[in-house]
């Protein structure tokens, strides 16, 4: 199994009632896997605070209860997670959180320890499928026996690899009873400040626990080095260092142990923490007194891997054959046939400034459209727009436009559009309705009108929410009509006023649409201007004869069309 | 390893060689990448197999196999491969971005380059047989079918896995497109 589906399946071995999770790389498969158990109420949640609000009233009612997400999920979150750590859970409440060294698909590198750290809860990180099984189904008990949200840990190495596990049945742990605690639940001040002591007083508990919990295990080795490791770093210290060094495997990563640790470092004659991201258990073993290695010879940026390891410790590590010569990169691209691209070509022909948000339309900052200028966050494009047109004037809202797409609208952009409409900016903001949440592979959201396991749920009308918040300016446009997007995006920035435009037309991707015939280009008829390769279409490349489309990948969008003068681009030749 | 191109279904053919793996008897590991590079970037997914794997990657100089759906891709992981390594690539090429922009351009006779820099090369068309099998799409199962002529386990062990993994309307097209792959004209 995936780590993601292995944690799904301790979740569901625990007896999980309720799952709200909002989908993220790489954490998304822990809850599509929940969803595929009937037992299981599972939901996409609009962002991750709610999914975690949602979560946490399951558990608060008395059922066993989950919420997912990636590093930066938890950020939207932490406003909950800081202060249910102070109430605990009536029953259990696990929190999955998905971290991403070296950024295969976010936005930066933190390091979700400090959350567990900062909201003092306790956090488990397993190192292969087996543990994010077990892991996950014995946060449930740690959850209810500390009265805690318990935070399970994954990297995408452990998320995405897949490794064997052995499973059981699930248990039907009876529901807890809710009882009215006010003093427990209500987090008024005079409450909350009889809590903080309690949540002080469980973390000296949970380090106790720590000191002899099967979760951290000592297995010893060559007594000259002793390595100290977690989760991705323990696989590749384990594949690097073989026996060759005694290893202190830690699953419990906050709190820590110290005497554990104290001990472990007695035993051995150097000490090293190997650690990807921050130096927090090693930040942790230097309170302790301790002369230890880490960041010194190890970065605190990207992922690590066996040979990295090796050679930070002076080892040999095998080196490849070189080609001699570059290999041009590969970077992700637009699909053939994105509805995203023809309204980025509009974006970039008009060279208008554009203030971009989450998902795979940020593939429109790549060459040859370069059509965007900042991508912050979830939500970040609506709300720095207004911003923007704030700080500038009519001279910079009428050259500027924020691009979203549906669901991280429905996330997080709205408010900025709120924000918009109520303090009146002259903002123009294009929602990129591709009738799906299309980066993280397809998830439903609260405008596609199906729910996590496809059935129909409600639907969001995007028009009738952008005038319900005040915007009277809400259009919507066809990106494969380039005219049609020129014409809209020319006048909403020269219209005074709030103004909405949505450009809707489903991922090419999605089952339900059909591929037209692929188009191909007449023989002579191409004059190599190169208008058709300014929209970057995987499909089309430029021969010695001229354009020539792949027919395997080109699905007819028939964007390329609209931009040759010499009408080289027809459907009507016959198909290789 | 098994590299390509995002789209081109190396996931599935990295579930198929797991599965198989697995049933014969050994630990495994698979690391696989989701999300934006997935689309139209270079993908890579790793297979570890043996008594007990730890690190679910593989490194430089440390892959005894590659199996590439595209050309430009094989040379891109050379690096990784071990020093008897073989090389199991498609010939077909796909254009990345910097190409089609004229930024950069595609190298040519890369598959004698390979062999050139010391790598056993096994270099073939595998779409035609794909196409031949019903799908362009099942250039993955045309590369297994390939990839199984270097290891002792039984064609039928091989199709078990197979049927394990794609859907049952699929089945018999993908059991001829690996039979391509396996029986097609001798390396």
């Amino acid at each position: 199994m995936l780590g993601n589906e292995a944690a799904a399946r301790g979740l569901y071995e625990a007896g999980c009632a309720v799952a709200s999770s909002y989908p993220g790389t790489p954490s998304t498969e822990i809850t599509e896997s929940l969803a595929e158990y009937g037992e299981i109420y599972t939901e996409w949640a609009p962002n991750e605070k709610v999914a975690l609000e949602t979560a946490f009233g399951a558990s608060f009612a008395g059922r066993r209860a989950f919420c997912g997400m990636k590093h930066v999920g938890l950020n939207v979150a932490a406003d909950p997670l800081f202060t249910i750590s102070y109430t605990g859970v009536n029953a259990g409440l696990v929190i999955a959180v998905a971290d991403d060294p070296g950024m295969h698909s976010s936005q930066n590198e933190q390091d979700s320890r400090h959350y567990a750290i900062a909201a003092k809860l306790p956090m488990l990180e397993p190192a292969d499928s087996a543990e994010c099984l077990e892991f996950a189904k014995y946060a449930f008990e740690l959850s209810e026996r500390f009265d805690t949200p318990v935070l399970l840990r994954v990297c995408t190495r452990i998320a995405h690899s897949q490794s064997v596990v052995e499973t059981s049945a699930r248990a039907e742990p009876p529901a807890a009873e809710y009882v009215k605690r006010a003093e427990k639940y209500v987090m008024m001040p005079g409450n909350a400040r009889r809590r903080h002591p309690v949540v002080e007083r469980r973390t000296e508990e949970l380090r106790l626990l720590a000191e002899d919990t099967f979760l951290n295990r000592a297995e010893p080795g060559d007594r000259h080095l002793g390595v100290i490791a977690s989760g991705t770093a323990y696989q590749y210290a384990r594949e690097a260092l073989g026996d060759g060094a005694s290893i202190l495997k830690l699953g419990l990563v906050n709190p820590l142990p110290e005497k554990l640790i104290l001990d472990f470092a007695a035993s051995v004659d150097r000490l090293v923490v190997i650690e990807e991201l921050d130096p927090v258990i090693e930040d942790h073993c230097k309170r302790l007194g301790l002369r230890v290695e880490g960041k010194n010879i190890f970065p605190a940026i990207d992922e690590f891997s066996q040979n990295l390891v090796a050679s930070a410790l002076g080892l040999p590590a095998p080196s490849g054959r070189t080609l001699g010569e570059d290999v041009p990169a590969r970077p992700p691209v637009m699909c053939a046939g994105c509805p995203h691209r023809g309204l980025f070509y509009a974006l970039s022909n008009n060279k208008v400034t554009v203030i971009g948000d989450i998902g795979c339309y940020t593939l429109g900052a790549s060459p040859p459209l370069q059509a965007m200028d900042s991508t912050i966050c979830m939500g970040a494009s609506v709300s720095g727009l207004h911003g923007w047109s704030r700080a500038l004037g009519r001279a910079g809202s009428g050259r500027a436009v924020a691009v979203i797409g549906d669901s991280t609208f429905i996330h997080s952009g709205v408010t900025g559009l709120i924000n918009i409409a109520y303090n009146g900016s002259d903002s123009t903001v294009i929602i990129l309705d591709n009738s799906i949440t299309g980066m993280t592979g397809h998830q439903q959201n609260p405008t596609t009108g199906y729910n996590i396991k496809g059935e129909p749920a409600g639907k969001i009308d995007l028009e009738a929410l952008c005038r319900s918040v005040g915007i009277t300016r809400v259009r919507v446009v066809d990106p494969y009509d380039l005219a049609q997007c020129e014409q809209a995006l020319r006048e909403e920035l020269d219209a005074a006023g709030p103004s909405v435009i949505i450009s809707r037309r489903p991922c090419a991707l999605l089952k339900y649409v059909a591929p037209k015939p692929p188009l191909a280009v007449a023989p002579g008829k191409c004059k190599k201007c190169k208008a058709c390769m300014k929209i970057g279409c995987p499909a089309i490349s430029m021969r010695d004869a001229g354009a020539s489309v792949d027919p395997t990948l080109c699905v007819g969008c028939g964007v390329c069309a609209q931009l040759c003068k010499f009408d080289s681009f027809d459907t009507a030749l016959p198909q290789h | 390893m098994i590299v390509g191109v995002g789209g081109q279904g190396t996931l599935l053919a990295s579930r198929v060689l797991g599965r198989l793996l697995l049933a014969e008897g050994f630990d495994v590991k698979v690391s696989e990448v989701h999300g934006m590079s997935q689309r139209g970037g270079s993908v890579v997914t790793y297979v570890r197999y043996g008594r007990s794997v730890a690190s679910p990657v593989i490194d430089a100089g440390q892959a005894d196999y590659i199996v590439s759906f595209e050309l430009l891709e094989a040379a891109r992981w050379l690096g990784h491969l071990a020093p008897d390594g073989h090389i199991i690539t498609n010939t077909r090429q796909i254009d990345p971005m910097p190409v089609i922009t004229g930024a950069a351009e595609y190298p040519s006779d890369l598959a004698a380059k390979l062999a050139a820099a010391g790598a056993r090369v096994d270099a073939f068309d595998a779409l035609a047989p794909a196409e031949r099998a019903g799908s362009s799409k099942s250039v993955n199962i045309v590369l297994m079918g390939r990839l199984s002529r270097y290891f002792e386990f039984a064609e039928t062990a091989w199709e078990r896995a197979l049927s394990e993994c794609v859907p049952t309307r699929f089945i018999d097209m993908n059991k001829e497109a690996f039979r391509l792959g396996r029986d097609g004209s001798p390396v």
